[in-house]
């Protein structure tokens, strides 16, 4: 169609050569250990520093459990993020962007029903403000009533676009299927709830859940890590010290169960969302379970990838991995499928799950996900955002930087025994419930005849 | 950041190599980069430049199907690929003893990939869900980069789809496979760039051991997609079935991004001025005190900068109320563009964009894959992968003036509008 003249397809596809073998792997040189201090303030507050001085730059991560069972918490725990950068009694929300600006910083605000979480970066150079900017908002934050209507009225705006967003609707039907009306189920605030929203409220939240005792900085980068905390001692000498935070109530146990079919008109695509019980990174088994659910389909060369994207081109991305809520972890299981393969999808996906516990996987599988698991860790933890981000996970569950570095001898040690064990204990279908969203009018019948199925909304 | 310690060099065959190396961390990233994206693809195969790039997954002479993703990631490694404007990358990342792994699965199927009828089959019910769920079953899908281009442009290589129509995706063939390989895969249309852990003497003998007897081809000529820019105000429209409220993209032709690129990164500047932080000009206006728009952005690039030659687009996508009629948005905008042309931006303001800037391209750059990549870019585009590392320190040197006359230059008759419409108001 371009050239004029070329080869064809087969011609393109052979040289005089042949086929040549694939070289071997070379000789692995192990990361550099890293100076660390892992501390608690006397406020409380844990603090997780880490030198890794590969650019002139720093990265904090700032998590504080922030569960509440008050039905305006998600609504007001959303607006408290939103707003908590817009002023202090020092500087208002333009001066608080400039001074972040001027030290090529930035600061990011989030919650969900476990926790409130800020993301802040800057030159290394601007540390002493970025922290002095940190201690001013948590100490400080003034949710004037102009700021905080403001706010309220964008969110309102910012959630009816996320709630048109197949993967929020989704997403939250698997919440409510599997958890009932556990607080971890409200992601996503509504509409009217946010109208309800007073400053008051806001600043009462303020005070008495954004507390160091129980929370956790972490902070990688271009930094003396002995000297840091106790630069964080300092600038954060004024945050409260009493109560402390609240934490989210512990999920109730998956026991698997029907997938609920959640009707969405005319969708030209289906969400499939399953979901099991798992263990968390500090069980025995974990290594294990990990190398088992890369096999499934954590990665890409894994049997249900090759199965429905590659083999059946049923979707563009077919994905299992983990999720940790406070002292547990699921495992769940995501594919976006056409309407008309949706079903096929789903019973390939349940095929897929009652093979890996029945035909185990084999030693070439089991070495594959394992060098994976190897290296893909030690490239994530290769950068400042990397190491930061995956710190911060860890620190939930009380691990640290000696998790890390310990755990590519863990995933050594996993057998195949091991991993067929984890198999059956894990990824039988039976353990699985979950849900799928789509076009009533083409899956419906084809999604009911396979059973294991039951059409409604979400209770 | 830092100089980096480049060697480039030319292979017998026209293969263009960059090494980077780097030991701070035990990684090494790989990446070909070829000399052509979506705007070269020949009208009724829209979408085929991304639909190849799939297909080079899937299997070369020493390679059967599935493999190379089973030896990147068996060797802890993690890959992609991805098409833009100009140019279509692959890369791994990996640990850096399976360096020469790497080497050989991008020089074997640079050198004979098998392109099968089945394959192409799969592959494209592959990029159908790939659109379907980026575009079609998402509010805002493809927005502005699919919707925005047809309204600026009037050549079919600059307005059409980068993600392909289905009709045309169907119909693609193994002969134009054949035919798009032999013009735009040649070894001299590539860059291979290795940037981590290793030794340039080590990495040149096992590039030219693996890529060396890769047969050489023509460099395919590179047409210019030059056009001329709009005479008057283009808009466009376009109904939006998942959408809850209206939304609103303005693009505005850049200065040449490689031939006058000081130009272009004074545009550069001129979007943070405008768009990064509460602090910029149309977040406070537009946001915060009038309030018209609930999201505002401004930048270079359909899907960023530096990765497009010239016509590239300077975009303003803003998410706003139903009540608010589009041409408020405009004025607003427009009197914010008339204030900078007329006075020029303070120092403290640019140095609040130059400085985040900077932090920017340190933090992208930390991250292997980013490095390797932009090596890889900038080696294709601008012949001169060393101009990562200046980048900063040239926009840092981007004056007041220049980002005034940036400012004076987005004329309101000369530019596109397009206006997205929720298909059920008030839903």
């Amino acid at each position: 169609m371009t050239s004029t003249s070329h080869r064809t397809a087969e011609e393109i596809g052979r040289t005089e050569r042949g086929p040549r073998p694939v070289p071997e792997l070379g000789e692995q040189r192990a990361a550099a250990d890293l100076s660390h201090v892992d501390t608690v303030l006397a406020n409380g507050l844990r603090v997780l520093a880490v030198r890794k001085a590969t650019v002139p730059l720093v990265e904090v991560r700032l998590w504080i459990p922030f569960a509440g069972d008050d039905e305006l918490h998600p609504a007001t725990a959303e607006v408290l993020a939103e707003t908590l950068l817009t002023g202090t009694a020092k500087r208002d929300r333009v001066a608080i962007d400039t001074e972040l600006a001027l030290i090529g910083g930035e600061i990011g605000v989030g919650v969900d029903p476990e926790r409130l979480s800020f993301n802040g970066n800057a030159l290394a150079s601007g540390l002493p403000t970025l922290l002095d900017v940190f201690a001013d908002v948590l100490t400080g934050a003034s949710y004037v009533d102009a700021e905080v209507a403001r706010e309220s009225e964008r969110l309102v705006e910012r959630l009816a676009v996320a709630r048109t967003q197949p993967r929020t609707i989704a997403r939250e039907a698997l919440q409510k299927h599997r958890y009932g009306s556990h607080p971890a189920t409200r992601e996503v605030p509504h509409a009217e709830d946010i109208v309800k929203v007073t400053p008051e409220g806001v600043r009462a939240l303020h005070a008495a859940s954004v507390l160091p005792r129980g929370a956790t900085m972490v902070i990688v980068g271009d930094i003396d890590p002995e000297k840091v905390v106790g630069d964080i001692e300092r600038a954060f000498s004024g945050w409260g010290t009493n109560g402390s935070v609240k934490v989210l109530a512990p999920l109730p146990e998956l026991t698997g169960g029907d997938v609920l079919f959640v009707p969405r008109p005319g969708a030209v695509q289906s969400q499939i969302r399953l979901s099991a019980q798992a263990v968390p990174r500090t069980d025995p088994r974990y290594a294990a379970l990990q190398i088992t659910n890369f096999v499934f389909g954590g990665y890409f060369s894994s049997r249900l990838v090759e199965n429905i994207r590659e083999d059946k081109g049923y979707t563009y991305g077919a994905h299992s991995g983990f999720e940790f809520t406070g002292a547990s972890a699921v495992v769940n299981v995501d594919a976006d499928t056409a309407s008309d393969v949706t079903a096929a999808a789903l019973l390939e996906t349940r095929y897929e799950l009652g093979k890996l516990g029945l035909v185990p996987p084999t030693e070439s599988e089991v070495e594959s996900a394992r060098q994976y698991a190897i290296g893909s860790l030690v490239t994530s933890t290769a950068s400042q955002t990397g190491l930061a981000g995956q710190l911060t996970a860890l620190a939930s569950t009380g691990l640290g930087l000696d998790w890390v570095a310990a755990h590519p001898e863990r995933l050594a040690a996993v057998t195949v025994d091991d991993v067929a064990q984890a198999a059956l204990d894990f990824f039988a279908p039976g353990r699985f419930t979950g849900v799928v969203v789509g076009d009533a009018e083409k899956l419906g019948p084809k999604l009911t005849a396979l059973g294991g199925v039951t059409v409604g909304e979400p209770s | 950041m830092a100089a980096p310690d480049l060697t480039r060099y030319t292979l017998d065959n026209g293969l263009r190599v960059v090494l980077a190396p780097d030991p701070t961390a035990p990684v090494v990233g790989v990446s070909v980069h070829y000399d052509v994206g979506f705007r070269s693809e020949p009208e009724g195969r829209t979408g085929f430049a991304h639909l190849f790039e799939h297909l080079m997954f899937q299997g070369s002479e020493s390679l059967e199907k599935l493999a190379h993703f089973r030896y990147v990631q068996s060797s802890g490694g993690t890959f992609n690929g991805s098409t833009h404007p100009d140019y279509t990358d692959y890369f791994e990342v990996l640990p850096a003893a399976a360096l020469e792994r790497a080497l050989f699965l991008e020089a074997d199927r640079m050198r004979a990939p098998k392109l099968t009828a089945e394959n192409l089959a799969n592959q494209i019910d592959v990029v159908k869900e790939e659109i379907r769920l980026n575009v079609l079953n998402r509010p805002y899908g493809g927005f502005p980069w699919i919707l925005l281009p047809p309204v600026l442009y009037k050549t079919f290589p600059n307005a059409h789809n980068g993600y392909g129509d289905f009709t045309d995706l169907e119909q693609a063939s193994l002969e134009d496979c054949a035919a798009f390989f032999d013009t735009y895969y040649a070894p001299a249309n590539a860059v291979l760039t290795v940037a981590g852990d290793f030794t340039v003497d080590n990495a040149r003998e096992l590039i030219e051991r693996h890529f060396g007897d890769v047969p050489a081809r023509p460099k395919p000529p590179r047409p210019s997609f030059a056009e001329p820019p709009p005479a008057g105000e283009l808009r466009g429209e376009q109904l939006d079935p998942h959408a809850p409220l209206p939304a609103l993209a303005v693009g505005y032709r850049m200065p040449d991004p490689i031939n006058d690129l000081d130009g272009y990164l004074a545009n550069l500047v001129l979007g943070g001025v405008l768009g990064d932080g509460d602090g910029a000009r149309l977040q406070q206006r537009l946001v915060h005190r009038e309030p018209l728009v609930t999201d505002l952005g401004a930048g270079a690039g359909l899907f960023g900068p530096f990765e497009a030659r010239d016509p590239d687009v300077f975009t303003i996508t803003a998410i706003h109320a139903p009540e608010v009629e589009p041409d408020r948005i405009l004025g607003a905008l427009d009197e914010e563009l008339e204030k900078l042309a007329a006075a020029p931006p303070d120092e403290q303001e640019l140095a609040r964009v130059t400085a985040r800037w900077a932090a920017g391209l340190h933090s992208e750059h930390d991250r292997l894959v980013s490095r390797t990549l932009a090596f890889g870019s900038f080696e294709l585009l601008y012949d001169d992968p060393a101009l990562v590392a200046t980048l900063a320190d040239r926009i840092a040197a981007v004056t007041s003036d220049d980002v005034a006359a940036a400012a004076k230059a987005l004329r309101p008759d000369s530019r596109a509008v397009l206006v997205v419409k929720p298909e059920q108001e008030g839903k």
